[in-house]
């Protein structure tokens, strides 16, 4: 069976490995390459060590960029995470409108990054008008809330629709026998609930880590990195170092940073692993 | 302590619905300024309901379809998206179904390019990939869906695989003993059990492709191709003074197909996203 379907390789498999060297690995490769080089055009390019990468990590912009990403992505996985699991708790009680709610909720996930930047822009810049505030464009400070306020929105449903099937998937003899046990409500939650969806919990902390790190269009859209890049996040700062710099050197280091860009969210991804294969080893 | 369950609930009820207030009220916002004459509102003024003076009817949205060519670029994400779609469903699936079923280098080999894949962020291969693109003229609207496929595959193969593993080979060795061939067996056979996953596969695609912004802005012409967040976004970009108005008009346009798909198919939505989830 096995050797009769090997042979079909190139109807299974090819059109897929063509398209992913199209799309993926030649890209990838010629990335790595061009992140050592000094270029304006990609016909035209001189080898320059490690000079890309060196003035990277000089790039006050960059550097900027990458406390700003760091800070909005752990306020935003934590305001996540802990405002989806408490409605999810409020969902599987059983309430009466727990589909509309549910439907409500999640129904940001499905407009895309670039128009929700817009519509939140409009929201945010009237609401801080009418208090006499500087604009979000003025402000990063009001930036960095806008942006909080905006994924949160997005976010909250998405991850809350992960936490209700976690919980629904605790056996209800487990809480059954826990009531006869003389368990309150409150250690019902911490000693039953909780620990029954770390899984759940796992998968949600990263996606929401990764999407928040790789934030690219709602960032373009709300803010676009004003006032003067001050809120301008990694991904947004990487495509500007490429189309937004005149210069010769901008490109090679707009690769590098890519490049860097890439390690830091291999190293948040291996951290996942490591975590969902230890759960594992429990259950 | 019934009577107190009780209690609890109707609060939270209350609260829920708050809050599920404050969720429609931007999009309800942006209803309400669209319908507004361009220029009769201000930053600060965007809360007001539209009144006698200020109401526009729908010239706005005939504006912005007609002088922005909202329609074309409703055209161009349709067609992007189900081109690029369909591509990914078949050639995944065939690709999963190999992969699950055969154990040779090639498998291996493939196995870890999807994890990889998977990890890498689209600004690593923004540059070299719009410049590939271009070389192979894989940059208008009818040919984009080759650049989707290959950047979309990983998650797709990943989610057949992950399906494919827990259907029993049986059914598959019985085809063969009955003479069909492997590409028989797949249409025939493995295609038809594989529906729920493409199901929640197509609709977590659809969502990314749907509302991509920056690889159709790096690889597609955007003097000749627009999509709907390149048209958004081309509102500021193209002009020195926003016009508010049709932008919002042309949001709520964009909206209304995402909204209507959501209300019929929500629950393959929610059931595919779960399922995305828990494979991711």
């Amino acid at each position: 069976m096995q050797k009769a379907i090997s042979k079909y390789w190139p109807v299974f498999v090819l059109p897929t490995l063509l398209a992913f060297i199209i799309g993926f690995i030649w890209p990838f490769i010629w990335g790595i390459y061009l992140s050592f080089q000094r270029f304006t055009t990609v016909s035209k390019t001189t080898f320059v060590g490690l000079q890309n990468y060196i003035n990277v990590f000089s790039d006050e912009t960059f550097l900027h960029a990458f406390s700003f990403t760091a800070a909005f992505t752990v306020v935003s996985t934590v305001l996540i995470n802990v405002c989806a699991f408490a409605i999810a708790l409020v969902l599987t009680r059983g309430i009466r409108g727990t589909n509309l709610f549910r439907t409500v909720y999640f129904m940001p996930n499905l407009i895309g990054g670039i128009l929700l930047g817009y519509i939140w822009q409009i929201l945010l810049n009237g609401v801080l008008a009418n208090l006499q505030r500087p604009l979000l464009a003025l402000d990063a400070k009001a930036g960095f809330v806008g942006l909080v306020i905006l994924m949160c929105w997005q976010q909250i449903g998405y991850m809350m629709i992960i936490y209700v099937a976690g919980l629904q998937s605790v056996p209800g003899d487990l809480i059954e026998a826990a009531k006869i046990d003389g368990a309150n409500d409150r250690e019902i939650l911490f000693k039953i609930k909780i620990p029954m969806v770390m899984p759940s919990v796992t998968i949600c902390t990263f996606l929401t880590l990764t999407n928040s790190f790789k934030l690219f269009d709602q960032n373009v859209a709300l803010t676009a990195g004003e006032p003067a890049n001050a809120s301008e996040m990694l991904a947004l700062n990487i495509y500007n170092t490429f189309y937004g710099r005149s210069g010769a050197q901008w490109k090679g280091i707009g690769q590098a940073k890519a490049a860097v860009f890439f390690l830091i969210v291999v190293i948040i991804s291996l951290i996942q692993l490591k975590f969902t294969r230890s759960k594992e080893v429990q259950q | 302590m019934p009577k107190d369950k009780k209690m609890w609930d109707n609060i939270l009820t209350v609260i829920m619905s708050l809050l599920c207030l404050l969720w429609i009220y931007p999009i309800v916002l942006i209803l309400q300024n669209s319908l507004k004459i361009e220029g009769t509102f201000t930053t600060s003024t965007v809360f007001k309901l539209p009144t006698a003076e200020t109401f526009a009817g729908l010239s706005n949205y005939i504006y912005g379809v007609t002088k922005m060519g909202f329609l074309s670029s409703l055209g161009y994400s349709l067609v992007i998206t189900v081109s690029s779609v369909a591509l990914i469903l078949l050639c995944c699936s065939m690709t999963g179904w190999y992969l699950t079923r055969v154990n040779n280098k090639l498998s291996k080999f493939m196995n870890l390019l999807i994890v990889f894949s998977m990890v890498v962020p689209f600004q690593m291969v923004m540059f070299t990939l719009s410049k590939t693109a271009d070389t192979l003229n894989l940059n208008t609207p009818w040919n984009i869906c080759i650049i989707y496929l290959g950047f979309g595959a990983g998650l797709a193969v990943f989610m057949f695989t992950g399906f494919m593993k827990s259907v029993p080979i049986e059914i598959e060795e019985a085809a063969m003993i009955d003479g069909c061939n492997p590409i028989q067996i797949f249409f025939k056979v493995v295609f038809p059990i594989l529906k729920p996953t493409m199901i929640s596969t197509a609709i977590l695609e659809t969502m990314w492709v749907w509302n991509d912004y920056l690889l159709p802005t790096l690889v597609l012409d955007i003097k000749k191709y627009r999509t709907i967040p390149m048209a958004i976004q081309y509102f500021r970009g193209g002009y020195g003074r926003v016009e508010l108005a049709p932008m919002m008009a042309c949001i709520i346009i964009a909206i209304i197909p995402i909204i209507i798909l959501y209300m019929t198919c929500q629950k393959y939505i929610i059931e595919g996203v779960v399922a995305g989830a828990v494979k991711g």
